[in-house]
């Protein structure tokens, strides 16, 4: 069946030429990406059950030669922790893709063609393993981003997308000098084979890459202008998903590939994200809009997850890959809403919003059940993330817990003002009484990614125990992704 | 009575062919109504130049081993027949481009003549084993190229941009001459490999009078390939040229430069080679700086392209000044996307062109990607490809490029190379930004003559467009085979 992870990149690449090639009118154009887009939720659940835990390794996996001179190949497969975060991909995808079409956005054909073309690019950065494909991947998921942002953003975009472009590109190609020389010195570019390379400098390049997308702190300049100026379904694919191609990158790639220096640069790697997490969580919690507050907890967040990436042990790493699925769904699900109450009250300011629960019961508990996940709430899946990601960093100094921790209780104080100040005081001057509840179209994209929430947290352990062979990720990585099994 | 030498008629084949095509698009110019010229010129130059494609394809399958004919002042070998092939398919994909200009119609016919004469003289100087045959070549398809940039005398700027052309191109030719004259009296000979061998005979690496012949060759090469320095006509003339032409020079010209240059350092010129790597390189990095930085500022998208045309030139120097295998190879390949590129991008200015009755610059530009969604998907891809982004040939080419610089040792160059990507990105990016993201009615375009109605189609165009757009797409996914290729072509050189 390794012909499935193929499928899975090929699936929203032909839906999205079928979109493109064809003049449907903006509904059908809808229909079919949502289509394709659920259709690509059933191939992901087909891998999940071929999916064989206990084996663990590379599977699914598949190669074939793309130029053999410098010997390149198309090779794609997922280990555990992949197939998490594809299946991450695919759900908040099909929501985006869900949400869009309900939102009836112009210019469809293009549209949805772009949605499904940055689907496939995703897929393939989470499954591709060749250092080139990988860049290749990497660098597709940037076109769809530019133009979505560009054309369909808001009254600030052109801005948002030179700024996000200049920062992405900058680190893609510091990544791209890295690759070449890394593959032509090691003589093959297979991610699967054996090696491991001892140059900080090379390191620093992926680094660069990586740290940009992600984003950490002090790399996170597109962010708020990003962030801000896309489509609400845009911006929960980049902080949603993108994002998390970072930092698969920084699991895949940078740890796995470059243990020394990953050693020699913990310590500022694990200060920068500190220093992410606590800043992001004042921001956000001084930010003036409902948007803001989103864009800079995500900053944030990527710095707790960064934290258990680099603690670089089975707690950290396990919680990580919890916590990247955990925030990809709640961060989709909050901007998704954001866009609802956009919608309703043509504006994200809270100076002039507030008081939308009354007459609005279904938005106000969607919005209270999804922010309380995402402060952490103990049983939340959420809180089995950051439990994890805080247990693993405390071996590599209890300093980083105590800022986890800290950050943990910012993260309540903003998520429960953004709360209060959409849902509780006085009706803003923006809030109409006209303005109607949640439609069951945006709760048909919406509360999938609840549900899945909900799912993890009773079963956090289906991620945290599924993740790495035999669940022993950091004693092992090197030797995990050396080789086939 | 002088020895007469065997002639190999079939390594001549393509020029055969082309200048065929232009006898009979000049006698059509003479004999025929004034209303026919124009199909029979255009029909002359593309079967000329399929033709002139054909043999070339022909010539590099029977061409296993290069060969020195007619007297070893021409080489047949699988190098040269590459670069054949890519000139006849960029020219072919430039009579579809230039079908429907509006040229005036006396000089229609005349002006197929010379298309098919330029391409004839591109492709005879790739071939080129001796310094004779080196000047001979470039003045053919030089002076040919001078009357084609000035033939559109109802366009602003175009005699102009001839004239310029003519007067630059005519220093730099001279130049090349005066090389070529020092180096023959160094070494007394005028064969290509023969003046190797003369020079490790003779002990003469190092000589005064070689290199200082060498640097005049490389100088007017380089001006030919405009590579900074030797550049500063290139946007003048880019701009005012007729677009068609513009297309032909950027994608022929450069094929046609840049091979030559590779061929003659590599053949003439092994012993030298630690002093041209370095020349080579510097002058790929002033081009990389020059071509980059300039671009940033224009607003006419013409002028854009030219100075983009002297950033990639620098590109593809960078393979020639890594002096190896690999660096051939990726040389060759990266040519194949870049013609496409070029072309494509020059037609779909053409069509704008045609539709604004004006020149194209990125405020102009607006809101074309809803309008002609063919031509502003395919000048997106374009753009993309130039700035060496997946899915093109054009990362391909590049990845080969500063892999080969790496092979060669030289990391700084490979990260001098993706600096200059990095800035690249922004002005080929706005292109896109313009056709895309800013709505026709949020610019105030004043007074510009818009043509129209329907923005006329025209099939042959679009159909060079798609082709051009199909090479640049297919050179991503069909890597090995073309690798191969370029791998056979570069073998004929001796590294």
């Amino acid at each position: 069946m390794a012909w499935l992870t193929t499928a899975m990149i090929l699936l929203p690449l032909a839906g999205a030429l079928l979109v493109w090639v064809f003049p449907w009118d903006n509904f059908t154009a809808g229909a079919i990406a949502l289509l394709v887009a659920l259709a690509e939720v059933g191939v992901w659940i087909e891998c999940l059950v071929r999916f064989d835990f206990n084996q663990g390794g590379l599977q699914l996996d598949q190669q074939t030669s793309w130029f053999s001179d410098l010997h390149v190949s198309y090779h794609v497969g997922m280990y555990g922790f992949s197939l998490w975060l594809v299946g991450l991909t695919v759900v908040v995808q099909a929501a985006t893709i869900a949400y869009a079409f309900w939102a009836r956005r112009t210019g469809a054909r293009a549209y949805f063609g772009l949605m499904l073309l940055l689907t496939a690019a995703i897929v393939g950065v989470f499954t591709a393993q060749d250092l080139l494909l990988f860049y290749v991947f990497w660098e597709a998921m940037l076109l769809p981003l530019y133009v979505l942002i560009g054309v369909w953003g808001g009254p600030g975009r052109l801005g948002a997308t030179i700024k996000f472009v200049i920062y992405t590109m900058a680190g893609s190609l510091l990544m791209l000098a890295a690759v070449i020389v890394l593959g032509l010195s090691q003589g093959t570019f297979d991610l699967t084979a054996s090696w491991q390379s001892s140059s900080d400098w090379l390191f620093l390049g992926f680094v660069a890459a990586f740290a940009v997308k992600a984003p950490l702190f002090p790399l996170h300049g597109w962010l708020p202008d990003a962030y801000r100026e896309s489509p609400p379904e845009v911006s929960a694919v980049l902080s949603g998903v993108v994002s998390k191609a970072a930092i698969y990158g920084f699991i895949r790639i940078a740890i796995t590939k470059f243990p020394e220096p990953t050693k020699d640069f913990r310590t500022v790697i694990l200060v920068l994200a500190a220093i992410g997490l606590v800043y992001g969580s004042l921001l956000a919690f001084r930010a003036p809009d409902v948007r803001g507050v989103i864009a800079y907890s995500s900053l944030a967040q990527l710095g707790l997850i960064t934290f258990g990436v680099f603690a670089v042990n089975d707690l950290g790493l396990n919680g990580a890959v919890l916590q990247m699925v955990n925030h990809g769904l709640i961060s989709a699900a909050l901007f998704l809403l954001a866009g609802g109450i956009e919608r309703r009250a043509a504006t994200g300011e809270f100076a002039r919003l507030g008081g939308m629960a009354r007459g609005r019961p279904v938005l106000a508990t969607v919005l209270m059940t999804t922010g309380v996940i995402a402060l952490a709430v103990p049983g939340s899946a959420a809180f089995a993330g950051e439990f994890a990601i805080l247990a693993g960093v405390f071996t590599r100094g209890w300093g980083y817990a105590v800022v986890g921790a800290v950050a943990i209780v910012l993260a309540a104080m903003y998520m429960l003002r953004l709360i209060s100040a959409v849902l509780h005081r006085e009706p803003g001057p923006a809030v109409t009484p006209a303005a109607l509840d949640l439609r069951p179209a945006e709760l048909a994209a919406i509360v999938p990614l609840l549900a899945c929430l909900l799912a993890l947290s009773v079963w956090p352990a289906a991620i945290t125990e599924r993740s790495f062979t035999g669940n022993r990720a950091g004693a092992e990585i090197g030797a995990q992704f050396g080789g086939k099994p | 009575m002088i020895p007469r030498p065997h002639v190999d008629w079939f390594a001549l084949a393509p020029e055969l062919m082309l200048l065929g095509a232009m006898g009979f698009a000049l006698m059509g110019a003479v004999l025929l109504p004034k209303e026919n010229r124009r199909d029979f010129g255009a029909l002359s130059a593309a079967i000329g130049f399929t033709g002139a494609f054909v043999y070339a394809v022909v010539i590099y399958v029977h061409t296993p081993e290069p060969q020195s004919v007619i007297a070893d002042s021409v080489t047949r070998d699988r190098f040269g027949a590459l670069a054949q092939v890519m000139i006849c398919g960029a020219g072919l994909l430039v009579v579809g481009v230039a079908y429907a200009n509006r040229m005036r119609d006396e000089h229609v016919a005349e002006f197929y003549a010379l298309l098919a004469a330029a391409g004839a003289g591109m492709c005879f100087l790739v071939t080129a084993n001796n310094l004779m045959t080196l000047f001979l070549g470039l003045e053919w398809f030089s002076i040919a190229l001078y009357i084609l940039c000035a033939i559109d005398s109802q366009l602003e700027g175009s005699l102009e941009a001839g004239l310029k052309y003519l007067i630059i191109g005519g220093f730099g030719s001279a130049v090349l001459l005066f090389g070529s004259a020092l180096v023959y009296g160094a070494t007394g000979e005028l064969a290509f490999n023969q003046i190797a061998d003369a020079v490790s005979a003779q002990h003469l690496s190092g000589d005064a009078l070689l290199v200082g012949g060498l640097a005049m060759m490389i100088v007017g090469l380089g001006f030919k390939a405009s590579a900074a320095p030797f550049h500063q006509w290139t946007p003048d003339v880019y701009e005012g040229a007729p677009t068609p032409v513009t297309a032909f020079m950027s994608a022929a010209t450069k094929v046609t430069a840049l091979v030559l240059m590779l061929r003659v350092l590599r053949t003439a010129f092994p012993q030298e080679a630690h002093l041209w790597t370095i020349a080579v390189a510097a002058i790929a990095c002033a081009s990389l700086a020059v071509g980059n930085l300039s671009a940033l500022v224009q607003r006419n998208v013409k002028r854009m392209l030219a100075y983009s045309s002297i950033s990639q030139a620098g590109f593809m120097l960078i393979p020639i000044a890594s002096n190896n295998e690999l660096g051939a190879r990726a040389l060759l390949f990266y040519l194949i996307p870049y013609a496409a590129m070029s072309v494509g991008a020059f037609a779909v200015i053409t069509a704008r062109e045609r539709e604004l009755a004006a020149p194209v610059t990125l405020d102009n530009l607006a809101g074309m990607g809803w309008e002609r969604p063919l031509l502003g998907v395919a000048m997106g891809m374009f753009m993309f490809g130039f700035a060496g982004l997946p899915p093109t040939g054009g990362f391909v080419g590049k990845f080969y490029a500063f892999s080969a610089a790496y092979e060669h040792g030289w990391t700084w160059l490979v990260i001098v190379g993706v600096v200059a990507t990095a800035v690249s990105l922004y002005y080929y990016l706005a292109v896109v930004r313009a056709m895309y993201m800013r709505p026709a009615s949020e610019l105030q375009l004043g007074a510009v003559p818009v043509a129209g109605g329907a923005p006329p189609r025209d099939a042959l165009l679009q159909t060079s467009v798609v082709l051009a757009l199909g090479v640049t797409l297919a050179t991503f996914f069909a890597v090995q085979p073309l690798i191969d290729v370029a791998k056979h072509a570069a073998s004929a050189l001796p590294f």
